[in-house]
Order: structure tokens, then sequence, then C-alpha cells
């Protein structure tokens, strides 16, 4: 028996709108009851664009029905994380600062898509400026795991995966600076990317760390995270740091297996760092990997055991210049006072959650005369002793595997009051941006201890999405949980 | 270069220990004529309808990125090469961060560490020689907007509101910072209008101080002779104009050496050069420890310059400003003064380069013509030379005429009037206005014979060998023919007459 529409993959979808067996408008109708079944449980959303996304499905349905479907996708909707520039429609980046802001052009990300035909559904909330790993430090209220209610989806995208965990869109765009989209992914028990820095375009994307910012697709399957990741890569002019190939073909050998590959099994990640249910899922899935015919090792990469606190600067660092502008000046509501200097700091001061201003202060320290060296500079050395780690494991293996979150979802307001526990939800996904190189969180099930998602990690070498997209397709497939009912919170 | 700049020190620095002696830097700021702004597609211009040359870019709306302008870099390369700075093979944008309503990030990509140009050099003349003025570095920035005060004193402190227009926000804007080398307010003035020289002969700049695209601040202290350690340094803003530069620095110089002399203390400070009163006034006392927090800009990869590149730029550069006058001073034999004065811009260096090539004879004439003549009919109308209606062949076409005895030197001035005003050619207004010299010598040897028939007295004085009397027949055959008359066959026919 097939699942329910709204339950389906992007890419069983695209099969059922070719067929003629369904129209675009049929499906968004689909998702938007669902969505309006879910969201009291999850608020996913900061903003619904039904009436868009309606009109932007019927003009895809008339498309298909001339015999000229942009794509195969054409007409299928996703959700943004409302990170993303969207022209006409509201941005808020999830703070107060930016409320009322209407950009008058669209991301990237976001032009691709649409240009594939994809219906934009709407804006999903996020931890402020995509400060967090809960979505609980929203500017407007925190999001909810579709598995439990009562726990955080991860974040910060977590609207993105809440949503799609929960059947609300098979798809849907996140941005990872520290772990944003592979946590959550982990959390809700979806499948989330986090390309090589520059694959995916930065042009539209409101900035928090720019050296580490990279947006990635969210989804319920590997292959339609192939999809959606394809879509929107691929060197962009107006981002200078954006890779000079095209988009990779990802779905081209997707299912030719692991067989014979070499897989890292980080020596630092293994043990205590974890909850014990997650550890159990992890080895399984190694298992598993070995079972498909890899070959398994361990790889050493010290310098990881420094990547929170050399990220802890960084990115503040970056994040104190890039949020520089939110000044009541241009955007946003701006409070009243005697002269500029008190407008700019009282309008900052009351607009900005406390995680942004801890991490602007945190940045200004680190980037002040006199401490540059010691903290920006540091931390800079201890990114290049990451990659030169990383290099070197890869000259043994093609792939290092571990877990995504040392955690399964915790309980909303577990860890808000002490910044640092929330900090160590991201030990294992931080590195990786430092790096630069790709990563992916794939689902291995339930934790045996409170039966919450947990999400295996794939990192891959620079430029490496395909024999990663490879991997993470054998193993969703040969796991079989992925579709199955156990892999769909009972929402 | 430390030699130079010893044998160029005033003497009054090494005579007594009570002497003073003043040290200048200057930071110059160059707008780059490229056709778009440095990160973004905007067109760059001067003035217009507020924010309609802007895009989510330079405007920093959230999301946006910038790309740097290659053209921009090639600019600013090029000013290196031409102050003789090493080229850096690696270069690195930075952001320097403060808080300013008229910067759209709040921040400003600039260079930091590895800017484009650095340990540059140029040597100056002046009257009392040259001087070697080391350049520190020369790097690439992205321009401010503008702010408008509105209210009070239409400065910021006392207004009610400010608007903003982001028109100039992101234009290329080139730093060019300089040794404290300078020791004179007229050293630091014609460093500015030989950096002007320079960058317009580039041709990357328009340079044009009343408009922005070039800004001058001035860092001067004044130390008693031998100290080690420079004095407070004080820092003047708004000179705009070359003029300026100089009066602001003597005004600022005198002020510092009579506080001293009095024994009072100098404080580090900024101050403002008021253009009508010709004096500067405290801008800020309390000096406010700026920390710019600058780092790497994240958004921008480090521009690598290939030596190939570099070196095809180098072939490439135009004829600077102090090459011309080497050459002028050797090809044309051209007084150090005309030198100067013709080389000082580039339309009048391209104009006189243009009439010497038409002319035949000596170019020091032509000079002469451009300076005492030309200039001070444009002067009268108020015009520069891109308005001038003769055109540089032209004026070398009148001196022609003088040279050939078509016409007098004073009858040639008047011709240069009516060219100015029609742009006609020298020979059609000698013909139109009937001013042709009579050169005929049959005509002129029967106004002789009349002459000498009227005057036989001194016409005797010139037969007895008092030839200096032969000026009065002269005068007295120019005036039977209303000045027609080539005044050089009428010598040589009284002379012929006369001699017997």
């Amino acid at each position: 028996m097939k699942p329910e529409l709204h339950w389906r993959p992007a890419t069983e979808l695209a099969t059922g709108l070719d067929a003629g067996d369904l129209t675009s408008v049929e499906l968004t109708e689909a998702l938007i009851r669902r969505c309006d079944d879910v969201e009291p449980r999850i608020a996913a959303f900061l903003q619904r664009t039904d009436e868009l996304s309606l009109e932007s499905a019927a003009a895809a349905d008339g498309r298909r029905a001339r015999g000229e479907a942009l794509t195969p996708w054409d007409g299928i909707p996703v959700a943004y994380k409302d990170i993303f520039v969207t022209r006409d429609v509201a941005t808020t980046a999830g703070s107060r600062i930016l409320e009322g802001w209407v950009p008058p052009y669209d991301a990237t990300v976001v032009e691709r898509c649409s240009a594939a035909g994809l219906p934009m559904f709407g804006k999903t909330n996020l931890d402020q400026f995509a400060m967090g790993s809960s979505t609980e430090h929203s500017g407007f209220h925190p999001s909810r795991n579709p598995w439990d209610p009562a726990r955080v989806p991860g974040g910060s995208s977590g609207g993105s995966a809440a949503v799609v965990a929960a059947g609300g869109v098979p798809w849907a765009w996140g941005t990872d600076t520290g772990g944003s989209v592979r946590q959550p992914a982990a959390l809700c028990g979806i499948v989330g990317v986090k390309p090589t820095y520059g694959v995916v375009s930065r042009y539209g994307m409101v900035a928090f760390a720019s050296s580490l910012d990279q947006a990635g697709p969210l989804t319920r399957t590997v292959e339609d995270a192939a999809v959606l990741l394809s879509t929107a890569a691929g060197h962009d002019p107006r981002d200078s740091t954006s890779v000079p190939d095209g988009p990779p073909n990802l779905l081209e050998g997707l299912g030719e297996g692991i067989a014979g590959k070499r897989i890292g099994v980080v020596k630092e990640f293994g043990g205590e760092g974890s909850q014990p249910g997650v550890r159990a899922r992890i080895d399984a899935a190694y298992g598993r990997l070995e079972r498909l015919g890899a070959a398994l090792e361990e790889v050493s990469l010290p310098s990881f055991k420094h990547a929170i606190p050399a990220y802890y600067l960084i990115a503040p660092a970056e994040a104190s210049s890039n949020l520089a502008r939110y000044d009541g000046v241009r955007y946003g509501p701006r409070h009243a006072a005697p002269d500029i200097v008190a407008m700019n700091s009282k309008t900052r001061a009351d607009l900005f959650g406390a995680e942004v201003k801890r991490r602007i202060m945190i940045g200004t320290y680190a980037l002040s005369a006199g401490y540059y060296d010691a903290y920006y500079g540091k931390a800079q050395r201890v990114r290049t002793l990451i990659v030169e780690d990383l290099k070197r494991a890869y000259e043994r293996v093609d792939l290092i595997v571990c877990p995504t979150s040392p955690t399964t979802a915790f309980k909303l307001g577990e860890r808000t009051e002490d910044p640092l526990s929330m900090y160590l939800s991201d030990i294992y996904t931080v590195p990786v941006n430092l790096a630069g190189v790709p990563a992916m969180s794939v689902p291995c099930g339930t934790s045996p201890d409170d039966g919450l998602p947990v999400g295996l990690q794939i990192i891959a070498p620079v430029l490496g999405e395909r024999s990663m997209f490879r991997a993470a397709y054998a193993f969703e497939q040969d796991l079989g949980w992925t579709g199955s009912d156990e892999g769909r919170p009972s929402l | 270069m430390d030699g130079l700049r010893r044998g160029a020190a005033q003497p009054m620095s090494v005579a007594h220990p009570h002497t003073l002696e003043t040290t200048i830097g200057l930071e110059i700021h160059v707008e780059l004529a490229t056709a778009s702004k440095m990160f973004c597609g905007c067109k760059v211009a001067f003035g217009g309808e507020p924010n309609t040359r802007t895009c989510p870019v330079c405007l920093g709306l959230p999301g946006s990125l910038p790309v740097v302008n290659e053209r921009a870099i090639e600019f600013t390369t090029r000013i290196g090469l031409a102050f003789n700075c090493s080229i850096a093979s690696r270069s690195l944008f930075a952001r320097k961060n403060y808080f300013y309503p008229d910067m759209p990030k709040n921040y400003q990509i600039s260079q930091y560490e590895l800017p484009l140009a650095t340990q540059g050099h140029l040597d100056l003349d002046t009257e009392s020689g040259p001087v070697g003025v080391g350049i520190t570095r020369v790097h690439l920035e992205e321009d401010t907007g503008g702010s408008l005060h509105i209210g009070g004193s239409g400065r910021i402190a006392d207004s009610e509101y400010s608007l903003e227009d982001y028109n100039r926000a992101g234009t290329a804007l080139v730093e060019i910072v300089t040794e404290p080398d300078l020791q004179t307010a007229e050293q630091a003035r014609l460093f500015v209008a030989e950096l002007r020289a320079i960058v317009e002969a580039l041709g990357v700049s328009d340079v044009r101080m009343e408009e922005g695209s070039l800004r001058v601040d001035a860092n001067i202290s004044v130390r008693r002779a031998g100290e080690v350690e420079h004095g407070a340094k004080v820092e003047v803003k708004n000179m705009n104009s070359i003029r300026s530069v100089g009066r602001a620095l003597e005004y600022e110089e005198e002020r510092q050496r009579k506080a001293l002399e009095a024994g009072e203390m100098l404080v580090q400070e900024t101050r403002h050069f008021d253009e009508k009163t010709g004096t500067t006034s405290s801008l800020r006392t309390k000096e406010y420890a700026f920390d710019y927090r600058y780092f790497p800009e994240p958004d921008l990869v480090p521009f690598e310059a290939a030596d190939e590149w570099i070196d095809s730029l180098r072939a490439n550069q135009p004829e600077l400003p102090a090459e011309r006058r080497l050459r002028w001073k050797q090809t044309y034999g051209l007084p150090p003064g005309d030198v100067v004065v013709l080389a000082a811009s580039k339309a009048t260096a391209v104009w006189f380069e243009a009439a010497a090539s038409a002319y035949e004879g000596d170019a020091k004439k032509v000079a002469n013509w451009i300076i005492a003549d030309l200039f001070g009919r444009l002067n009268e109308a108020g015009i520069g030379l891109a308005e001038c209606r003769i055109a540089p062949a032209q004026l070398a076409g009148l001196v022609g005429l003088v040279d050939d005895g078509a016409i007098s030197g004073k009858q040639a001035k008047e011709v240069l009037g009516h060219m100015f005003v029609t742009g006609d050619d020298a020979a059609q207004v000698v013909r139109e206005k009937g001013l042709e010299q009579e050169s005929d010598t049959a005509v002129l040897a029967a106004v002789v014979e009349e002459v000498i028939a009227e005057n036989s007295e001194a016409a005797d004085k010139v037969r007895a060998g008092q030839l200096n009397t032969i000026g009065f027949l002269v005068g007295r055959v120019m005036r039977k023919t209303k000045g027609s008359a080539n005044p050089k066959l009428v010598t040589e026919l009284l002379r012929a007459k006369l001699s017997g």
C-alpha cells in the first residue's frame, strides 16, 4: 500500500506527477492540510506562503500539461529556513531585529530552486541568525520535535527538520555553520547534508559566520537530498568563495554500493562521549557498513578536541562583524533615543536575543587589539591543524564516520541556561565546518534507551560528495528504516 | 633616500638647539574612475538623485556578498608602480569595523595585512633641492555613503536628524600613506600637486578635490631640533584644494611653533581647516582609541598577482609627469619654470605637446604663447583648456605667421583674441580683418621715398652714420601704412636707400 501523499519522497512524487496520477496543486493542498494538522504541535514555520505556493503549483501544472515541465521535480514544494532571502516575502533570520524587512531579491538557492519549478511553501523557524542547537533561541517561538513535542528538534535549522520529519513537506533547505543541518536531521530522524564549503552559493543567505556557513538540504531520503542539492549547487559568480565547478550529478552511480571502500572510525569520538543508546546504534551502524563490504579502521584526529573552542572564537568573531549592520538605521524596528549611538545601542540591546549578544561580545573581544593573536589568530591555527589532520586521514581512508550528535533530542529548556552544554551538542559536527569538507547525517534507527532517532555522520574529503552519497544510500537501503512505519513519528 | 632628505633639510634644523622642526605625513584618498563600484555592478558617477545608484551589495543588505572589481585592483597596482612601490604577489582584503550610518554594513572592506603595494618613494623637486618622500603603503578599499545632517549647524552633533545617500557607497577608493618625510607646508603642497598629476597621467581617477575624488588628510607635528620623539601629532582635515593644503599646514605649523616658543604643551588632536578664515580649529581634543578589529574578509579570496601581469602593467605605464618634464628639458630646452607650469596637469601637457609638434620652430616660443597669452585669456574667461576653442595646431599656425613675417607680434595678439572667440584659423582671421603685413617691396619703396623726402633732416643723420635714427623713419612709414608695413622689410629698404 502506498503511503499517504505527504509521506512520499520527492522522487516518488515526481513519478506521480509525470504519470499524471497527481497534480502539483493536489500535492500542495495535501501538504497544506498536513501542516495545518501538525503545525500546532511542532511550530516549524515562521511564515507559510500557502497562496504563493498554490499559485506556483498551478503554474507548474500548466507547464506539465503543455509538456514544458522545467525539471522532473517541477511543482514539488520546498520550505526554506528563514535565513534565505526571498524577494517580496519577509525574511527575519529568526530575529526581531529584522522584523518587517521585505527583501528586494532572492537568494541564489531560492532562485535556482524556483527555476527548477519548486514552489516556495514557507519560511521555517530557526535559532536567531542560526546561533543555537535547539531552535529555542528563535526570536519568535521554539519549534518542537515530531517524535516528542516536549523535546527540541535540534537547531539551528530546527523548523526545516521538524516539518520534513513530520511529513509537512518532502524537502527543505537549512544552513549549517557548525552542525545546524546535520544535528537537527539526526534528532528528527531524517537526512541532512552539509556540502563542501563553496558548493552551494552563500549569496542571499543571511550571514552568521561567513567562512563556515553552507546551505544544505533536509529530506527524508538520501536520493531526495541528492536531487535537492544538485538543483542549487554549482558556481555562482555572485559568491567569490563558491567553487568553480558546476553542480555535481549525485544521482549517477548512487546505487553503486560501498564494497571495498575504506572507512575511518574517529578514535577520539569513541567511548564515553555519547549516550549509551546512541553508542549502541552507532556501533550497529559500523557493523552494517562492514557487512556491506567496507573496510573499517580507526583514524586518529587529535586536533578535533580543539575544534569547539576554536569554533567558538572564529564563528562569533565573524558574526560580530556580520551582525553590525543591524543597527536600526536601514531595516527592522528602530528604538527612539537622543543620539545615533544611543539609538544603535538601544535597538540592538532590545532586539537581539541573549545568545546572539553573547556571541557578539565573545567575537568583539576575540578581535580586539592585543587579543587578536591569542584568540582569533590561535583559533585559525587550530583550523589549519584540523585540515591537516583530515588530509592525513584521507590518505588512508575514503570516508570517515562518527555519530552526528552525542545525544538524542533533549527536552525544551534543558540546556538553555547552560550555554556550554548546548555548545557541546555540536562536538561531532563543528570540525567538519572548520575543515570545509562535506558531511551528512543519515538515520540509523532509534535509541533503545528513549526511542528517539540517532544519526550517523559520514564525512568525505573536499568535493567528495558523490562517494559520501553512495555510502549514505547503501546504508539507508540496507537498514530499511526510512519509509517504514517505525521510521515515521506517530504524530 | 635618507641622504636626500638630509640634503634638503632646512638649515635651521641643525643651527640652534632651540630651533624647531616640522614633520608632516600625508594620508591621501583617491576615488577610482572605474565604470562600476568596487564590489558590485552599480555605476560610478558624481552626485545624482540620492540612493539611485545602489543595489543589495552596496547597500550591504543581509545575504549580499562582495565580488572584487578587477579593474580597481589593476588601477591601484598601477598607482603603486608609479610610486615605485613593491607590489604584493598575494594581497588580502580585511574588514575595518566601526559604526557609522553612512557605512551600510558598519564595516568597511579595506586592506590591513598584505596591501596591494608597499615601500614606495617619490622624489620631489623643491626650491631647496630634491626631497625623497617614502610611501608607506597603497591600498584599496570601498568608499562610504554620505550623510546630510538636517537642522542646527549642519554638523551631526546639533542636527535634528540625518539623511543618508548611498550613491557613493562602495566606490573604489585608494589610500596612499606617506612616511613623515615632509618638512614644510610647501613640500606637502608640492607633493599633493605631484600626486595629482601622476594619478591624472595614469588616467585612473578624476582627481577633483572639490568633488572629493581626491581627499587629503595631514599629520603635522613640530618639535625642538634634535629631539628623537616626534611632537604631539595633529591631524588636519577638510583641505579642499591643493592651495588649501599649503594654507592649512602653514597656519598649523605657525600655530604649533608659537605655542612651543611660548612654552605651551601641544596636545594630540584632530583639527578642522576653515577655508574662509584660513585657520584651523579643534575638532576632537580627546584622542579616541579606535579599535577597528581588523580581520581578513571571509567573503573574498586572496588576490594573487602573477609576475607577468605586474610586468605587463609596468611596461604599459604612460609617461609620468617627472619623465615628461625631463624629456621636455632635453628635447625642447624649456626653462624649469615653464616645464613645471605646462606639466602640472595632463590637459595642459597634452595641449602643449600637440602645439609643439605642429610647430616647426623652437618649442619655447609656443610655450611662451601658451603661458603668457593663452592662459591669460583662459583665466579672464574663467574656463579651462578643455573648453578652449583654439586647437593646439591653430596656435602653432599663429606663431608660424609671425615667424614668416606675415603679421607682427602685436597683431598676433589681436588675432589670438579673435581666434579665442571664434575658433577660426589664424590665417583666416588675418585675411578677414585685413591684418596682413604689406611686404610688397615696390609698394613699400614708394612710401619709403615719400618719408625720406618729408624728413630730410632725419635722413641726413642716418646718412651721416647715426643709425639709431632709422627707427624714427621706420615709425613714420608704419604710420603712413596704418601699421600694415612689414617693419623688417621697411628697415632694410631705408638702410639701402640711405647707405648711399
